[in-house]
């Protein structure tokens, strides 16, 4: 059916906001100043007075607020709070200052409105143009009745889109424009700038990037070590869990539902339970250390926790035992699928275990996996639940932010949320996802599964 | 003769390698069971202190069970694990919809915005996901929603509001649904949202169950969102911060066994259902119709 194979050119339309300038008649030229114009001109009165409520309501509301919230964006404020002598009353009364952070923050919201309302503005021009021309060429104007229809037909996609969008819009893309902007404020609690604060243009980066200070040293060291967990954390889970799988799958292996059974178990209980679990087993009073202590192993508690080296070697050995079981879980379907008469050529050519793993399963199973692999990546280098609930980043050396297997994801937590430094998190937090960004979008826009988004359909 | 003695030396190779191979399931078996084994234990405990001497506790009790759902004046399960429960129904149905229209979007209709919009979200994807929390936070406040009862509104809204943006597993279902019943259903007549409710819907129960458990879920893993969002408010915590509180230092030494019995209770339903998300994860990449 021709509308499923539509490019993106398909969507080219004569109703365009230019075309509508250059092109149209008075009416439609009006519609810019007057909005639904071109609606009331052609009868379409319902559709008409929606786009003017809210050509209204947006001067109202600029004229309430809007502008001022633009201005104090600007300026962010800067009347601290004061304390003013009642005469009647015989005391001190407050007087509020400014609170810079709202000032951002409905700054940042008027500006999403007025995108919104430039929108809806473009979406009035076009519609009085194709009123226009129909109107012109003697076709049909829909009523307002048949746009409904249209929502849930040739428009579905407005109705269905429109509640997820607006919740992504509300709840993550203006959150993190929000946040973007602190990294370019003096917004943290150093110099006690909590309620009035200012622009500070790139100095926040320069500080995280610097070597200069106790701040970017952090850094360096934590995205060393970010990175190095992130490497150790996916491949140890990967080639492991792809391991057991095979050990599983193998056709002489007996209870295979039992073995499945054993291992799927410590995937399925909350990861916050078995990760507080483990935490309090290695803890120098825990389990481990009780047990070998009392069966004459070990005179003093081993540092499985409190030692940097330990300890992170304790997260990546605690990491296997929560992810590998995910993993067996991804690998074992895909498995079954590689094709026997590969293994029973090299069988043939007498190749052992090891060999068909590394020449024939390894290239396979990558060749598949590979989108899985890079959003394990991805995942793993903002792994917040692993080091925020077995060590809290601990070890921390005296005097520094960070502990010794804190990622940046919980060095940004701690950041923003234990000690008030917001500008510094919000750094952090994108020079995260530049990291990120650059890893996931050079690999996956080169794997075949999105090249060929449409190719099996 | 040689031959013989050949195919009997591979028959004891494989015994041995067979046994070798269960001998090391068995060992692996054991460490990925123990913990799990231990803290059921624990939660039968009738030790007291938080200080373990032995692997099997000295006596067994029901105390801890009874204790964390009587016991209500500093801890109180039982309204922790009813704000997890309301919380995590209105998330279910939320996300459940917006995942399923954002993925039939994606999957059969052909606009403007969608090449877009996926770019879109896999970018959104990128950043760390509770980077904006301090400024969700904000937001939430200034419209009023970080105080009193609100803030299980305040949840809802922050484990729903993005879900639009994690419709891939979804779409790539949809994109199996066979494109000729849409077709059918459109030459008797049907508008393209007849299609959606009367078509595809019913052959996408895998993954409307998968959507479902995942969004059910989410509340009851979740534990940094919140822990910003409910900060110092008790009775509206959710079980896993109370779980996380009971193993904090001044909790520690009467809760340690209730913590057991805690995650024992919430482990097992969780376990289970998904144990079916499982299932129908795997039915739902092997696609809609088969044959």
């Amino acid at each position: 059916m021709a509308i499923f194979q539509k490019k993106a050119s398909d969507f080219a339309t004569p109703y365009t906001v230019s075309n509508a300038v250059s092109k149209g008649n008075l009416i439609t030229k009006l519609s810019m100043l007057i909005m639904g114009l071109g609606c009331f001109a052609h009868k379409q009165i319902i559709k008409g007075l929606i786009y003017l409520a809210i050509e209204v309501g947006y001067i109202w509301f600029m004229i309430k607020g809007g502008i001022g919230n633009l201005q104090h964006l600007i300026s962010l404020g800067g009347k601290p709070q004061e304390e003013i002598w009642n005469e009647a009353k015989g005391i001190y009364e407050y007087v509020n200052g400014d609170m810079t952070i709202l000032f951002l923050l409905y700054g940042v919201a008027t500006i999403f409105l007025t995108v919104a309302f430039i929108i809806a503005w473009r979406a009035n021009l076009k519609c009085a143009y194709k009123n226009e021309c129909d109107a012109r060429e003697g076709r049909a104007i829909n009523s307002f009745r048949k746009d409904l229809k249209a929502l849930l037909d040739t428009n579905l996609h407005y109705s269905l889109m429109t509640a997820p969008i607006l919740g992504i819009i509300i709840f993550t893309i203006l959150p993190l424009v929000f946040m973007i902007c602190m990294a370019f404020t003096t917004y943290s609690k150093v110099n006690d700038n909590l309620t009035l604060f200012n622009w500070a243009g790139l100095k926040n980066f320069v500080t995280v990037l610097g070597l200069g200070n106790s701040i970017g040293k952090t850094f360096w060291s934590v995205l060393g070590w970010t990175i190095i967990w992130a490497i150790f954390a996916t491949f140890s889970n990967y080639i492991l869990g792809m391991i057991l799988a095979i050990v599983i799958n193998r056709k002489t292996t007996r209870f295979k539902g039992f073995w499945r059974f054993c291992f799927m178990l410590s995937a399925a209980i909350p990861q916050f339970v078995s990760l507080l679990l483990m935490r309090t087993m290695l803890k120098d009073n825990g389990l481990i250390n009780v047990l070998l202590q009392n069966a004459g192993l070990i005179n003093s508690p081993l540092p499985f926790l409190t030692n940097a080296t330990w300890a992170r070697v304790v997260v990546i050995v605690i990491n296997v035992w929560i992810g590998v079981p995910f993993t067996m879980l991804q690998v074992t379907g895909i498995l079954q699928n590689i094709p026997t008469e590969l293994y029973e050529a090299a069988r043939v050519d007498g190749a052992n275990a090891v060999t068909i793993f590394f020449k024939i399963t390894l290239p396979y199973m990558l060749f598949v996996t590979t989108p899985y692999l890079i959003t394990t990546f991805t995942g793993n280098i903002n792994n917040f639940n692993v080091i925020y609930l077995l060590t809290g980043g601990a070890p921390t050396p005296v005097g520094s932010t960070a502990g010794k297997t804190d990622l940046l994801v919980t060095w940004l937590y701690k950041l923003t949320i234990d000690l008030q430094y917001y500008n510094v998190g919000a750094v952090v937090g994108i020079l995260t996802f530049i990291i990120l960004a650059i890893v996931s979008l050079v690999t996956y826009r080169n794997t075949g599964s999105y090249k060929n988004e449409e190719g099996f359909q | 003769m040689a031959k013989e003695k050949k195919t009997k030396s591979m028959r004891t190779q494989k015994i041995i390698s067979d046994t070798v191979v269960h001998v090391l399931l068995a060992v692996l078996a054991f460490i990925w069971v123990l913990p799990i084994a231990w803290i059921i234990l624990l939660s039968f405990s009738t030790q007291k202190g938080s200080y373990v001497t032995s692997f099997f506790p000295k006596g067994y009790t029901l105390d801890n069970y009874h204790r964390l759902f009587t016991d209500t004046t500093i801890l109180n399960f039982p309204q922790m694990f009813a704000n997890t429960l309301i919380i995590a129904i209105f998330t279910c149905l939320i996300s459940t919809f917006f995942v399923l229209s954002v993925s039939y979007c994606m999957s059969r209709l052909r606009f403007k915005m969608r090449k877009k919009y996926m770019n879109i979200a896999m970018i959104l994807g990128l950043f760390p996901g509770f980077m904006s929390m301090v400024a969700v936070y904000y937001i939430l406040k200034a419209v009023g929603l970080s105080e009193g009862s609100m803030i299980r509104v305040a949840l809802i809204l922050v484990y729903s509001g993005g879900s639009g943006a994690g419709f891939y597993i979804a779409k790539g279902f949809f994109d199996t649904v066979p494109k000729a019943l849409d077709e059918a259903a459109y030459l008797d007549g049907c508008t393209k949202f007849q299609v959606f409710t009367k078509v595809t819907i019913p052959l996408s129960k895998p993954i409307i169950v998968y959507t479902v458990l995942t969004s059910f879920l989410a509340p009851w893993l979740d534990f940094i969102f919140a822990k910003v969002i409910c900060r110092a408010n008790a009775q509206y915590y959710t079980v896993a911060i109370g779980l996380w509180k009971m193993l904090e230092k001044e909790y520690i030494d009467k809760w340690y066994t209730c913590f057991a019995a805690g995650a024992v209770c919430i482990s097992i339903p969780i376990a289970i259902l998904f144990v079916f998300m499982q299932k129908y994860y795997t039915e739902g990449l092997s696609g809609a119709v088969k044959g």
